[in-house]
């Protein structure tokens, strides 16, 4: 009796754990169409999660790629792919844990600003891929009483998200993707995405805008300007409105779809 | 500050922030999707990865692939002619010219 007949059937996790570890065996039991043993199919295809795992890793964050250099990147995504394999199909959204492994990389600690990059990478992506919504037309605000304006719900579109960092995350965001940019400069940085159309645009915040922001979620406009104002005190409300608006990143209370629909 | 000045103080903020966009709405003009102008692999999106998207086209000049460009400018930018001389135009509707094979 030859031996892949009397071999025990593969278990989903024993061939998942092999998939992950090349120094680990191919699996027994593993047959082809014609009942052969498939070992070498499996070498081949294992190699190929672990490249494509890589390539998705520098799609989805090609400034992180570009700072650190192909090899390097390789070399972490070879890290990153094994110990964060996917939990879900949507390739678009691969890369989850990658800020928080990043920062956790000891060789990596003199590069502070590689999380918050990463963060601002992985921002962008959920930005293009979150919900429509309509956005509040800015003659609607300006018909509005005083009073009627401290107690209105503006709930920041889906496609609106917030990083906060230390770190010149803007600069450092832009200076490599657009040939044009300036030097970073030496200062902390939040950052709005923004998608006043088809694509998310980053763009800097004022001090105090992201505490704003992140109000509106679940406080009308008065309390949440003020919330900004007691961080920060000379928050400057009406820049920080222009920005929002012209990025279409307001919404109607009743047109903004329920968090939960949107993971 | 008082619960009036804080009233009086947001709608400013709103009053100034309408000024601001109307001031600066021109410059921030609209956008549009340019099809047949971009390098290969150099067509704009954000989707990531494992979606057929940014950087997937692989000739230049690629008659479906596009790229943003300030609104009005598409329809007259220049691209270098084909091989056989004939002129490349960008368009607001995918062109049937430089698929690839």
């Amino acid at each position: 009796m030859s031996e892949q007949m009397t071999a025990a059937p593969i278990t989903q996790a024993a061939f998942t754990q092999a998939m992950l570890d090349a120094r680990q065996p191919v699996p027994e039991g593993l047959l082809d169409g014609q009942g052969h043993p498939a070992g070498r199919r499996f070498s081949v295809y294992r190699n190929n999660v672990a490249v494509s795992l890589t390539e998705a890793l520098h799609e989805g964050f090609p400034v992180i790629a570009k700072l650190l250099g192909k090899a390097n990147m390789d070399g972490l995504a070879g890290i990153y792919l094994r110990a964060h394999p996917p939990k879900s199909p949507l390739m678009m959204h691969y890369g989850e844990d990658f800020p928080d492994f990043l920062a956790g990389m000891e060789q990596l600690a003199h590069l502070g600003y590689l999380a918050d990059v990463a963060r601002l990478e992985l921002a962008i992506r959920r930005s293009y891929h979150a919900a429509d919504a309509t956005a509040i037309d800015p003659d609607w605000l300006g018909a509005q009483a005083p009073e009627t304006l401290m107690m209105a719900r503006l709930i920041p579109a889906p496609a609106v998200q917030v990083v906060r960092s230390p770190w010149p995350i803007f600069d450092i965001w832009r200076f490599n993707t657009d040939d044009d940019a300036p030097q970073p400069q030496a200062q902390g940085q939040d950052v709005v995405v923004l998608r006043p159309e088809f694509d998310p645009q980053p763009a800097p915040l004022d001090p105090g805008a992201a505490t704003f922001v992140d109000s509106l979620h679940h406080a009308p406009l008065g309390a949440a300007a003020e919330q900004a104002a007691t961080e920060v005190p000379d928050f400057d409300l009406g820049q920080t409105l222009a920005l929002l608006l012209g990025g279409h990143a307001l919404c109607h209370l009743t047109h903004a779809p329920n968090e939960q629909d949107l993971t | 500050m008082s619960t009036t000045k804080k009233t009086f103080a947001v709608a400013g903020a709103v009053a100034t922030a309408l000024a601001a966009m109307t001031a600066t709405q021109a410059a921030a003009a609209a956008k549009e999707k340019c099809y047949g102008v971009s390098v290969a692999g150099g067509n704009d999106c954000a989707a990531g990865p494992g979606t057929t998207c940014a950087g997937t086209s692989t000739v230049d000049y690629q008659g479906n692939a596009w790229t943003l460009v300030p609104a009005g400018t598409c329809e007259t930018m220049d691209v270098p002619a084909m091989a056989d001389g004939t002129e490349r135009k960008g368009s607001l509707a995918p062109l049937e010219r430089d698929l690839p094979a």
